[in-house]
């Protein structure tokens, strides 16, 4: 196995494309377990840590935040990333241990694709811009269009993922995320909701209850016309129970080893109800 | 977590909170663990397992992986030399599958190669041709006589009933459930390892080997390898964890054979998915359970029926049922009893020991009826408990009488006085909420609830057995030189040995010989016995030097011995002036004493299940405070009250380690803690989906140790390591109950058993 230690984007691009064989690692805490239990076998890797450009982020003039693919989740929890993207923070904050936010990324998180990812209902919700890019070619994908299936995502293999892109948006936004102890978990079903309040309208996200994360288009568009998002400072419990039925009802839910199909659609939406309920108390 | 103030006196004797000689070590990361020996030379063995729980072996062609390069040796059930079985009790565990394979990852053959990379594609390089075949994995089905029968001993490992007083006798009151265990794993953080060294010519090995029991690995290794046990020798490995899990044979036998058939050293290591295939559970249980009660709530007759779910070999499940069954009554007095057991072979994994026995399971159902009593009689848990609780003196439902001292009533009342914890506050951290850091509960989505469980738990061996244990002390030039092969896995023997040797000689300096088989055997580090059993080993070995130091100086001083008693660091004349630091009376002299310490002997059941079959008892009683967000059905465990009768202390600091580590066991066979079987399949042989308790989910723990000295313990000290994990699970459960309302008969309690 040879292990290439990129410096810059531009010599991470010229060392993919000489191996496009090569499989990227820039936390390694996806990738080095699938190592470990001899899932895969990689002949060429290109670390991608010390890449400066991946490990900053930026708020750009347009009032959206451009965030590396090398930042790690600790960097999420705290500060001005914290105060502008609130959603994103807690489900950082639900990531594994404190050694796990030190090393893991958004990058790892969108190449992995797991529907249990803790970061990707957060870009759902906010309908993030994935950047990919290559030694030739540059592009933006909606992460609509990215999450293909549980774990598949429409990166070519010779490109890198260089960060994502999401609003600031005006209004609540929060996540949560159910599993069976309090700390260091997969997820068994999570949550994100984001209103905004300059549309009037309000986004969720479902993880781990379907082969991709769900976009609850339906329960989204019944709540705009229950409530108008940009003024209500309170909401009924019917409207946010109603709203919880409703997300549930969106959810593909299965059953396996870690939770059954019928508590994670209950799950869902519980937590549906209390986002939304947290949205217009606080 | 709890903090135990240092004790300001120097020496590090008895009663001191002494620190753990490896402390440093472990925390630093420098300590030995067994995975970590290395040879010259050295080779990596591995183990095939087979992937189905039940099959017939119809072929095994080795050719393929015997060709590749690295390879030095395949080995399958014809290359053992000697018995091709093992076991605790029953040897009737094969030490590679030949016929049949029983359950999901049993081992098939072992292979030694060069490189761990050359032993995996060997491994995948071995074609084993199985005729697949339906498993037996419900134990109710298993036991019938008209099921197939899937080892020659058949599917019934033991049944055993105990029939006490009147059998007929009825109550005012009776109150009844069913009630099911799932299967816990041990999940030691130090995997299974070993390193096997041929001496040369072939004619025996050394294994250095990470084990709770030296000598009982010894005789089963040396059967199957048909030599001599003289010429195996085992020398303990660094371990990390055991809590029963190193009872059985694992790797052992494998490692020796490869190391003889290739002439070299050979490394085994499991990974941890290997290791929830390559040691036994605790046992997954079915338990009826009624209670016939005055209407005052005064229990008259326990009527049970156990059915422990064994796996596919024996271990130590005979032992686990009569555990099991003997503690039906929980640590409450009972005249009458009709008790049925049954120990059954499945093809599920094989069940044997872990810390608890039997008793956990028995517990998790006498609590769980202790509740229903009260509140059929409208007692508080407190009161039904308290009007039942047991004596020094009782009769037990064997026949038996406690004699241990029994502070049932003690353990309830200062349990009860210990204050409750403060109210969630409306700002507190939502970490601290049930659900921790998913933040998935809101303030007034959670409801506390409180729950009660006390227990009773036998120490050491039982039914006739005579687990002695050896220790040696040397003492020379003011050092003592202790020698035993007694298992450190965690439990603080390292730390309490030279305790006791600075109390009994007036020493400073302890210094350890390596455990290993080159002395008496020391039982195993289980049923909560070695600081009873090799301590008492240990201060019998001392008194016996210290008695020869007295002679010693005696003659040269000419003074009668028995005027001499140890005082700090110095030998004194009671009733005289003289005085000699023992540093100085024993400079260039050499005293050395062997002492074995042997419980008091008892006996097996009888058909009825009478008999003096268990040596001692201890007790503890669990309180625990509950938060429960109960629409998603999370739990946020908030304190345990614990009150636990532990003889004497002699160590706080390792005393409220132990009470700690196992309220986290038992909270988490409470909630989390479960290997998910499919049709004899294991679902979750992994930490990310084996859940244990993380800080955030470990309660505060708020213990009072009751310190009423048994007679006859050497020490005056009980067993401590397994009561503190064992009527916690029930109090959780029922704390969880009153939270919710529901009625939960199983543990682990899932978050959908709550709230849907
Ligand atoms: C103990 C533990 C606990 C965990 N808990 C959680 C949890 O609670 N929630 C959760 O969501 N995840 C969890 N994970 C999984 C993991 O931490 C996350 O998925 C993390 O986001 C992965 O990031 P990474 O940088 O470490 O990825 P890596 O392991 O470096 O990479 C993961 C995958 O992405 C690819 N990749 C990485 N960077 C790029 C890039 N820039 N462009 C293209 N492809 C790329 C890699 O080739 C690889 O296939 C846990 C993992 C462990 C070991």
């Amino acid at each position: 196995m040879t292990v290439a230690v990129p410096l810059s984007l531009i010599e991470a691009f010229d060392e993919l494309a000489r191996t496009p064989d090569a499989r990227l690692i820039q936390g390694g805490t996806d990738l080095m377990v699938e190592i470990n239990f001899n899932h895969v076998k990689p002949v060429d890797v290109i670390a991608l840590r010390r890449i400066k450009e991946l490990r900053t982020w930026q708020v750009n003039s347009n009032n959206t935040i451009t965030i590396g693919s090398g930042v790690p989740y600790q960097e999420m929890e705290v500060g001005q990333l914290k105060e502008l993207l609130p959603a994103l923070a807690e489900a950082a904050r639900t990531v594994g241990s404190p050694q796990i936010r030190a090393a893991g990324t958004l990058g790892g998180n969108l190449g992995t694709c797991s529907p249990a990812g803790d970061g990707l209902p957060v870009l759902f919700a906010l309908d993030a811009i994935v950047h990919l890019q290559s030694l030739k070619s540059s592009r933006d994908l909606s992460i609509h269009e990215f999450m293909l299936g549980v774990k598949r995502n429409a990166r070519h293999t010779n490109e890198i993922i260089t960060g994502v892109t999401v609003p600031v948006l005006d209004g609540w936004q929060g996540y949560a995320k159910v599993g069976v102890r309090n700390a260091m978990v997969i997820s068994v079903a999570s949550a994100c909701l984001a209103v905004d309040k300059k549309n009037n309208s309000v986004r969720i996200a479902l993880g781990a209850v379907g082969p991709t994360i769900i976009r609850c288009r339906d329960a989204e568009s019944w709540l705009v016309q229950q409530l108008d998002l940009t003024s209500a400072t309170s909401i009924d419990t019917t409207i946010a129970q109603e709203f919880g039925r409703r997300v549930a009802l969106e959810s593909k839910p299965i059953d396996d080893h870690r939770s059954t199909a019928e508590y994670r659609r209950h799950a869902v939406g519980v937590l549906a109800q209390r986002l939304i309920t947290r949205a217009y108390t606080s | 977590m709890s903090t135990v103030k240092q004790d300001t006196r120097l020496r590090d004797i008895l009663g001191t909170s002494a620190l753990r000689p490896d402390g440093v070590a472990k925390v630093m990361g420098s300590f030995s663990f067994s995975s970590d020996m290395w040879a010259e030379n050295m080779l990596w063995g591995a183990t095939l397992r087979s992937p189905h729980p039940y099959a017939r072996i119809i072929s095994i062609d080795t050719t393929a992986a015997l060709l590749i390069s690295g390879v030095s040796a395949v080995i399958t059930a014809q290359d053992v030399p000697g018995k091709a079985t093992y076991g605790l009790i029953s040897a009737d565990q094969p030490v590679f599958a030949s016929e049949f394979v029983r359950y999901m990852g049993e081992p098939v053959a072992a292979i030694a190669a060069d490189h761990p990379e050359t032993c995996r594609r060997a491994l995948a390089a071995i074609i084993v041709n199985y005729e697949v075949l339906a498993p037996v994995v419900d134990p109710e089905l298993a036991m019938l006589a008209t099921t197939e029968q899937i080892h020659p001993d058949g599917n019934l490992i033991r049944h055993q009933k105990i029939i006490c007083g009147d059998p007929q006798i009825s109550g005012d009151i009776t109150v009844e459930g069913h009630y099911t265990i799932g299967m816990q794993d041990q999940a030691f953080l130090g995997l299974e390892a070993a390193m096997a060294f041929p001496d040369s010519g072939g004619k025996g090995v050394e294994l250095h080997i990470a084990t709770q029991w030296l000598h009982e690995d010894r005789g089963q290794i040396a059967a199957c390898l048909k030599l001599p046990e003289d010429n195996v020798r085992l020398v303990l490995g660094g371990v990390g964890g055991a809590f029963g899990a190193r009872e059985d044979i694992s790797l052992q036998v494998h490692c020796c054979l490869l190391a003889l058939h290739t002439g070299r050293p050979i490394k085994m290591q499991y990974s941890r998915e290997e290791s929830f295939f390559g040691h036994v559970h605790r046992h997954p249980a079915k338990i009826w359970m009624k209670h016939h009660a005055t209407k005052e709530g005064k229990i008259v007759k326990v009527e049970s029926r156990m059915v422990f779910d064994g796996g596919a070999y024996t271990s130590t499940s005979p032992a686990v049922l009569i555990n099991g069954i003997t503690h039906t009554q929980g640590p409450y007095q009972c005249d009458n009893a009709v008790v049925d057991g049954y120990a059954v072979r499945t093809n599920n994994p094989p069940c044997g020991a872990m810390r608890g026995f039997g008793v956990v399971q028995a517990c998790f159902a006498h609590e769980s009826q202790m509740d229903k009593l009260a509140q059929a009689c409208g007692l508080s848990p407190v009161e039904v408990r308290l009007i039942n609780a047991m004596h020094t003196g009782d009769k037990l439902i064997t026949g038996q009488a406690m004699e241990s001292v029994a502070p049932v009533e003690r353990c309830i009342r200062e349990t009860d006085a210990i204050p409750m914890p403060e109210p969630l506050a409306a700002n507190a951290n939502v970490l601290e909420f049930p659900g921790g850091s998913g933040r998935t509960a809101d303030r007034q989505n959670i409801v506390r609830g409180i729950g009660w469980g006390v227990s009773m738990k036998n120490l050491m061996y039982s039914e006739g057995f005579d687990d002695y244990a050896t220790a040696r002390c040397t003492l020379s030039n003011g050092i003592a030189s202790l020698k035993f092969a007694t298992s450190e896995v965690g439990q603080g023997f390292v730390t309490l040995a030279p305790q006791i040797a600075r109390s009994v000689l007036g020493v400073d300096d302890v210094v350890f010989e390596t455990s290993d088989t080159q002395i008496g055997s020391a039982g195993s580090t289980s049923a909560s016995r070695q600081t009873w059993m090799s301590g008492g080993a240990v201060d019998g070995a001392c008194r016996l030097v210290r008695e020869r130091l007295f002679e010693h100086v005696g003659e040269l001083h000419n003074i009668d011995p028995i005027r001499l008693m140890i005082e700090h660091t110095d030998v004194i004349d009671t009733i005289g002036t003289f005085r000699i630091s023992v540093t100085e009376a024993t400079q260039g002299i050499t005293l050395s004493e062997t002492f074995e310490h042997h419980h008091r002997k008892t006996e097996d059941l009888d058909a009825n299940g009478q008999g003096n079959c268990h040596v001692a008892f201890a007790f503890v009683a669990h309180r625990a405070v509950v938060d429960v967000d109960i629409e998603l059905g999370l739990v946020k465990v908030v304190q345990i009250a614990t009150a636990q009768d532990v003889g004497r202390v002699l160590n706080p600091l390792s005393a409220i380690g132990q009470i700690e580590g196992g309220i986290a066991q038992g909270l988490g066979l409470a909630v989390m803690e479960e290997i998910i079987m499919d049709n004899g399949r294991v679902k979750n042989p992994s930490f990310t989906d084996y859940l244990l308790p993380t800080a955030l989910d470990a309660p505060s723990v708020v213990a009072i140790m009751i310190e009423e000295p048994e007679p006859q313990a050497p020490l005056g000290a009980k067993g401590i390591g397994e009561p503190p994990c064992i009527s916690v699970t029930p109090a959780i459960v029922a704390a969880i109950r009153a939270a919710t309302g529901k009625a939960l008969s199983r543990v682990p309690v899932r978050p959908q058993d709550i709230c849907l």
